[in-house]
């Protein structure tokens, strides 16, 4: 085993980790975010919303069970760079055979590791969400003056995260558009403003055509391919950057069943009335609790979102549906007349607990009912 | 919200686990604790039964009405009728607790007194217990068992076969112990012991069941609230594939191998089960999960395709559930401690009508209850086993679980709490680099077989380069752990190999090399790496077990020590000092210890102090954060403990104050005993009795020439290291004389010796396993054996409080803790009993104890007519086990007593005068339980070794009454009437005439061995003649036992050598049989004696009923 190369993560407020490099030998920047789910870095590390944020990982033993590549959750490692205690060089699995290491430096994406991430998570908690740099070293000053300089997270348009061109999805990954005449179940366009492909593998397990088009699309282009439902997907950045998804999602309310997720829920909110603001340090884990107000059911969730919906603009004809147990934050909204829903946590889990793939079944049964309505 | 719940019972019954067994410890103590603090809570009266007195929960405000009563369905059934309870809890007093539920609720008793089962529904736990309810159950949800088939014939048997594949295991019906049947990987096997199973099946009858062996075994804890909210607490993996107990299966929280995938799809699965079985609280589901191919093949041969390697992407991994606990458990308690979530406290709360978002997640404080703890460590739990005990007992393990313990460490890497959790041990200084010299020849052949110590075989297997595949592949352990041991053994290497540096002392300290294993490697001493270390700087840092990761702010004081950068537990001002706890629970060692910690915390901090705590024993009341303002998770070693106090010394000098913390020694048995000389040496104070104090009592040079200078007597004994020299000493005391290795405490290995050749054969021994060491001869006193335990009021009082005199049933040579004590003591006279109080009085301050002392006396009385002489035996300076036992029936808080007095306020500042405590108007009999079915191959005969792994107590207004309460609870209960088989050794004939007599007299069917026989004969009664093994007789004495038709057993061992071995296996089988067995004439003599003299006219009645006499 080569000698390992010193590196460093610099926070914003000046706080120095060191420890030694891993994956890509590069600099990197970006939010610094922490997740305490305890399994599941491979999704992690290639959900799109993570894009622009230096992930720190909160369970320390990360890489023990390898990476599997057929269960990225995206095309590419989407995080800007990857913070742990221990990252394990001998992986052992029935299946994941690749080390964390390669899979990081072969795409380019640097990490470190050997650092006290409990430190790190407290001081993101006290402290609020950061930027920081993973630097060698001997850059540890210059990337203290750099940070001050680097773009907020909340200024950055991170709308190229999305695809730029439709794709349809069939059994084990996407594929260019096709013509889904002749495919029986319910045509649904997905608005991929950087989603994971466990939605898509939901859909398509429910018998649903899927078509994912990118965050650009406009109602005339969701609507020219004649979907039964609109999914609005999670995706990075501030939700007050996505003004074109809001008069989009607006537009189609009336028209068409609607479900939100994460980012997609927070531009639903945003056009029912409602401001979005930023939380001081996320939701990130597969364990939070959120109340289903309707049946005073408590669903444990994957997470992953910065921002989070208001309630009190929200319109009169708007209700929350689900309510974080841990600060009281929106998880959950529906109209009271129109089929349209939207959830802030992940119904599509991966990682996550699976306990909430009932609300895809919601949206198929919204579909149903108003296809079954126009049928008659 | 005022929201009502209709649900929530006015009153609950809570049965507990009773004694301490194999398999059932101190984990039941906590989640009975735990459950009564949680009724308080909610504002429901708690009424709790055990049979155990050494438990927190039987103490006084714990439960609203306390029961110290045999754990039976009559028992139950007068306190039911008696208290009304509205509903009852079933589900924390572990496999006795839910049996006795169902028992009651099939007596028609439940019913009978409007009682509702309170969490799982009866349903639930048929379907859980049951296996053929539990496979249907488990096919209706979808969930996958092991397939198999109960066949009649080698057809059938072939036939399944296609269904099931190869390996499978085969079993066949009613045999005992699984004679016959047998694990089979090839089809020429398989026939071959299908037709030996059939031929030994009397039903000619074989389960064929698909083998999982080395499979991944993994656990989830489920919760569940009468909302259909399902939660998990945690999960964990076993290093020890599927075919180990679980509880004896060294296991790692969270799963390490499991991907996200394979998390939440048994994670799922979990929940799916939690549901269908209707369980309204905890439950633990044990899955198999399918290992790496490489490692195990599966699937099997004849259904594999293609017999490729890997599995299609887009199928997940197989597996199985294997079994469910509708109930708090073990593994509950572990996950508990592991998460800081505590389980049985939410599990009470959801049984008597609370939904989890309803109860406070108390250790954030601002969260609830319905979560999923999120864990940034890794915690190693590794079983104590008994076999530096039970040197003869069959170390291998399998599905009957054989620990009687176990410790947990947390630490950010498996490698650092790995090497904690062997620290933890307390193994006769077994440290990780211990090898076993058996081995040596064959490292991976050891490695194959699941023993005690195949961790070591596994190290040894790494150490001697032999590939981690092959291991592996012969182990069935997962590689990853593997890999884990050999980046221990790497660090070993660099250790001996390379100087020392501050860089390679961070990373060895960083993967958990204690200082010790340091030194050694380094060719150094512990001390001198400890200041070379603290020099450079390095030094542990501690942080918090708070549930969530750090995402949250907490409150609960739980630490672990990591080397890292921030320290989380920053010194506290105020007074406080340290209760150092007894670690595992172990033969000798019990949860007795774990109450003393407990209540010494709850003394200090009414006392005014802070109470830091630290123990390694994740089963126990004291590792709940609730007892103490401080808890550490830790080794109980020198270097931990040091490491400990010096965290904490900082708030003190930060206050301007010049103490430093302080450590309390006296609760934590002899493990926290044991530091009293290195933690003077290292110049850190301690509260209560000295170092020097302890030494003086331990060191039996020192301690003759103390009891010599006050005149008090012990018996005659002396040293020596040779035959020769045994002989003369022998001869110059007279025998019996009892001998023992000078280098162990504890009763270990200690013989009666009646004569010179079984005492050059234990001399000759001795000096073979510990060479040059001397053996220590004394005078065997075979009189009353009396016990007495004192607090003394230390450095300014001379006052000495003796709460009470305990008599033992048993005459001396039986070890104390496995004696039946009896309070108070009814055979003592007056002049006696003033002698003992003034000895006590003498030794306790002429030692200068400061606090508890326990001293055991023998008397002898030459002339029945005149008081006996008194003896010294033993002196030990320290909380006793029969502390609980004696705080409980005589109404002195022992513990509270001696803190204070070790904090410096006077006894009779206190309320308490010098001399003996009035006896309170009860009768208390304190009886040892043994697990003795679990431990093949170990002879259950008393004697100086304890064997005992818990007690009982029965407590009555009569002693017969209370005698026979301890031994029902015990389950040594003499039958009414029935089948008597006696096998008495010559030299204990006489004393055994009038039981003979006695039995005769009530009509018991008497079989005996010949010797016996004719004894029984000879005193007129008619007796039926059992042929000895070694005879060679059809059916033989053994057989007799076997087949039932023996209800009680006494047999008391021959002391010359040739006749142990048939005694052997007469008391092997009575154990296997579950069948009473006296091995003492005492014993047997009271126990007849009780059973005819009325004790089955026992009362029933909560403990302080009888303590105030009003019964």
């Amino acid at each position: 085993m080569s000698e390992h190369i010193e590196a460093a993560l610099v926070l914003a407020d000046g706080a120095v980790f060191r420890g030694t490099a891993l994956g890509a030998a590069s600099d990197t920047w970006g939010e610094v975010v922490f997740n305490t789910s305890m399994t599941g870095y491979q999704e992690m590390l290639t959900d799109p919303s993570y894009a622009g944020q230096i992930l720190v990982l909160t369970y320390p033993l990360i890489g023990n069970y390898g990476i599997d590549p057929p269960i990225d959750e995206s095309r590419q490692i989407q995080v800007r760079g990857l913070v742990v205690r221990s990252e394990c060089d001998s992986p052992s699995h029935p299946r994941g055979g690749m080390r964390l290491h390669d899979y990081l430096a072969s795409a380019g994406i640097p990490g470190i590791a050997g650092v006290d991430t409990r430190a790190i998570t407290r001081r993101i908690r006290h402290e609020g969400v950061m930027m920081g740099m993973i630097v060698p070293v001997d850059e540890i000053q210059s990337a203290q003056q750099h940070l001050s300089d680097l773009p907020a997270y909340d200024t950055q348009d991170f709308i190229d995260v999305g695809v730029s061109e439709p794709y349809s999805w069939r059994d084990g990954g996407p594929q260019a558009l096709v013509n889904g005449a002749g495919e029986t179940g319910p045509h649904i366009v997905v608005l991929d403003e950087g989603l994971k492909y466990n939605i898509l593998r939901n859909l398509r397990r429910r018998g649903c055509r899927v078509t994912a088009m990118p965050p650009s699309a406009g109602v005339e282009d969701i609507l020219s391919v004649n979907p039964q439902g609109v999914l609005l997907s999670p995706g990075p950045g501030d939700p007050q950057l996505r003004e074109l998804q809001v008069q989009t999602a607006t537009s189609l309310i009336g028209k068409l069943p609607i479900m939100g997720i994460c980012m997609g829920h927070q531009v639903l909110g945003r056009s029912f009335g409602a401001d979005t603001f930023k939380l001081k340090f996320g939701h990130r884990g597969g364990n939070h609790p959120v109340l289903e107000v309707p049946t005073g059911r408590i669903a444990i969730t994957a997470q992953n979102h910065g921002y989070a919906v208001d309630p009190d603009g929200l319109q009169a004809d708007v209700e929350v549906t689900h309510i974080n147990l841990h600060d009281q934050t929106v998880e959950g909204l529906a109209h009271r007349t129109e089929p349209v829903f939207s959830i802030q946590y992940h119904a599509e889990a991966s990682p996550g607990p699976l306990d909430n793939g009932h609300l895809f079944d919601r949206f198929l049964d919204l579909i149903e009912s108003v296809s079954g309505a126009q049928g008659d | 919200m005022d929201v009502v719940n209709v649900k929530t019972p006015e009153s609950v019954l809570i049965i507990g686990s009773g004694p301490i067994v194999i398999g059932q410890a101190a984990e039941f103590d906590y989640a009975g604790t735990q459950a009564c603090k949680a009724m308080t809570e909610e504002g429901v009266r708690s009424i709790l039964v055990n049979s155990n007195p050494a438990t927190i929960m039987t103490d006084e405000g714990v439960a609203d009405a306390v029961y110290i009563e045999p754990l039976t369905v009559p028992v139950l059934r007068r306190i039911i009728k008696k208290e009304r309870p509205e509903g009852l809890l079933p589900t924390l007093g572990g496999q006795v607790g839910l049996n006795l539920a169902v028992d009651l609720h099939e007596a028609g008793v439940l019913d009978e007194f409007n009682v509702r089962l309170l969490g799982t529904p009866l349903d639930g736990i048929r379907k859980a217990e049951d296996r053929e309810l539990f496979r249907t159950a488990m096919r209706d949800i979808g969930e996958p068992t092991p397939p198999s088939a109960v066949v009649n014939s080698l057809a059938e048997a072939r036939e399944a076969l296609e269904e099931i594949g190869l390996p499978v295991a085969i079993r066949p019906a009613y045999t005992l112990g699984g004679t016959g049947g047998g694990f089979v990987r090839t089809m020429e096997e398989f026939e071959r012991v299908v037709q030996t199973g059939l031929d030994a099946s009397p039903i000619t009858q074989v389960l064929v069941e698909r083998s999982l062996l080395g499979w991944k075994e993994v656990e989830y804890e489920v919760m569940r609230d009468g909302a259909d909210t399902c939660i998990t607490i945690c999960n964990m993996e076993n290093l020890d594939p599927m075919g180990v107990h679980t509880g004896d299966s060294i296991v790692v929280a969270p799963s390490q191998t499991l991907s996200d995938k394979d998390y939440q799809m048994l994670r799922s699965a979990s929940l799916n089960i939690i549901r269908s079985l209707g369980i309204e609280g905890g439950c633990n589901v044990q899955l198999a999960l399918a290992p790496r191919q490489d490692v195990v093949a599966w699937p099997p041969e004849s259904m594999r395709e293609g017999g490729g390697v890997g599995v299609p992407h887009d199928e997940p991994l197989p597996y199985y559930v294997i079994e469910v606990n509708p109930r708090v458990s073990r593994s509950s308690a572990l996950a508990s401690k592991a998460t800081g979530y505590p389980i049985a406290r939410v599990a009470a709360k959801i049984a008597a009508g609370k939904r989890l978002d309803e109860i406070a997640n108390q250790v954030t404080g601002r969260t609830q209850a319905a979560f999923e703890p999120a864990l940034d460590y890794c915690v190693v739990k590794i079983p104590r086993w008994p076999f530096d005990k039970f040197e003869a007992g069959d170390r291998v393990l399998g599905t009957q679980m054989k620990a009687t313990g176990e410790v947990m460490a947390i630490d950010r890497t498996f490698e650092a709490a790995l090497q904690k959790a062997i620290r933890s041990l307390e193994f006769g200084g077994r440290t990780v680099l211990w090898e076993d010299s058996e081995a040596e020849a064959e490292p991976i052949k050891a490695a194959e077989t699941p023993t005690d110590i195949r961790l070591w075989h596994l190290l040894g297997a790494v150490r001697a380069d032999i590939s981690l595949d092959e291991i592996a592949q012969r182990s069935g352990v997962d590689p990853w752990f593997l890999e884990r041991l050999e980046t221990i053994v790497k660090m070993e290497r660099r250790l001996l190999a390379e100087p020392l540096t501050p860089d390679l002392m961070r990373r060895a300290k960083r993967l958990g090399f204690a200082d010790e294993q340091i030194a050694n490697l380094a060719g150094s001493v512990d001390e001198r790496i400890r200041e070379q270390r603290l020099a450079w700087g390095i030094k542990p840092v501690y942080k918090m077990v708070d549930t969530c990761a750090a995402e949250f702010d907490a409150v609960t004081p739980y630490f672990y020590s990591t080397y890292e950068v921030e320290n989380e537990a920053e010194p506290e001002q105020g007074k406080r000092a340290l209760v150092v706890g007894s670690g595992p629970i172990r033969i000798g060692q019990g949860i007795e210890f774990d109450y003393a910690s407990v209540k010494a915390a709850q003394a200090l901090r009414s006392a005014g102090w802070g109470a830091v705590m630290a123990n390694s024993n994740p089963e126990t009341v004291s590792t709940d954060f609730d007892t103490s303002d401080r808890l550490y998770f830790e080794p109980l070693d020198e270097e931990a403990v040091r490491d400990i106090l010096e965290n904490e010394d900082g708030g003190l000098n930060g206050n301007g104050g010049n103490g430093e913390v302080a450590s309390i020694l006296q609760f934590g048995g002899q493990t926290a005993i044991n530091l009293a000389g290195p933690l003077t040496s290292a110049a850190r104070p301690i509260l209560g009795s000295s170092a020097d104090v302890i030494d003086l009592a331990e060191d039996r040079k020192r301690f003759e020439r103390f009891l010599a200078d006050l005149g008090i007597p012990q018996p005659p004994g002396t040293a020596v290291s040779s035959v020769d020299e045994a002989v003369l000493a022998a001869d110059a005391i007279g025998y019996p004389v009892l001998v023992r290795p000078s280098y162990v405490l504890g009763g270990r290995a200690m013989e009666i010796v009646q004569g010179v050749g079984d005492l050059a054969r234990y001399v000759t021994q001795a000096q073979a396993a510990a060479p040059g060491k001397p053996i220590l001869i004394d005078k065997y006193l075979a009189g009353i054996e009396v016990e007495v335990d004192a607090i003394c009021g230390g450095v300014d009082d001379d006052a000495v409080l003796i709460p009470g005199i305990m008599e033992h049933i048993e005459r001396a040579g039986v070890h104390s803790g496995d004696s039946m004590a009896v309070y108070p003591a009814p055979n003592l006279r007056e002049g006696e009993i003033e002698t003992l109080i003034e000895y006590t009085r003498q030794i306790g301050i002429g030692l200068g104890v400061a606090g508890l002392m326990n001293i055991q006396y023998v008397i002898m009385r030459e002339l029945e007519e005149r008081d006996g002489d008194v003896f010294v035996l033993e002196v030990n300076p320290r909380a006793s086990r029969t502390v609980p036992f004696l705080s409980k029936v005589t109404g002195v808080p022992m513990v509270e007593v001696a803190v204070r007095a070790m904090l410096g306020e006077k006894l009779s500042d206190q309320g308490y005068p010098s001399g003996l405590w009035p006896s309170t108007p009860l009768v208390a009999i304190k009886a040892p339980v043994f697990s003795m079915s679990k431990l093949s191959g170990v002879d259950t005969h008393l004697g100086p070794e304890m064997k005992s792994t818990g007690e009982v107590m029965g407590v009555d207004t009569d002693y017969d009454k209370a005698l026979n309460k301890a031994l029902i609870a015990a389950g040594m209960a003499v039958p009414a009437k029935g089948r008597a088989l006696l096998s008495i050794a010559d030299q204990d004939k006489p004393r055994a005439m009038t039981l003979i007599r006695e039995l005769g007299e009530a009509g018991y069917e008497l079989h005996a061995t010949v010797g016996t026989a004719s004894l029984i004969r000879g005193l007129g009664y008619e007796v039926h003649e059992a042929p000895k093994r070694e005879v060679g007789g059809d059916p033989d004495v053994i057989d007799l036992i076997r087949s039932g038709q023996i209800d009680m057993v006494i047999n008391t061992p021959e002391q010359i050598s040739s006749n142990i071995r048939d005694g052997f296996h007469i008391r092997r089988a009575a154990a296997e049989q579950r069948i009473p067995c006296f091995t003492s004439i005492d014993t047997a003599h009271h126990a007849v004696g009780a059973m005819l003299e009325g004790g089955a006219d026992y009362h029933i009645a909560p403990l302080p009923d009888y303590t105030a006499g009003r019964v």
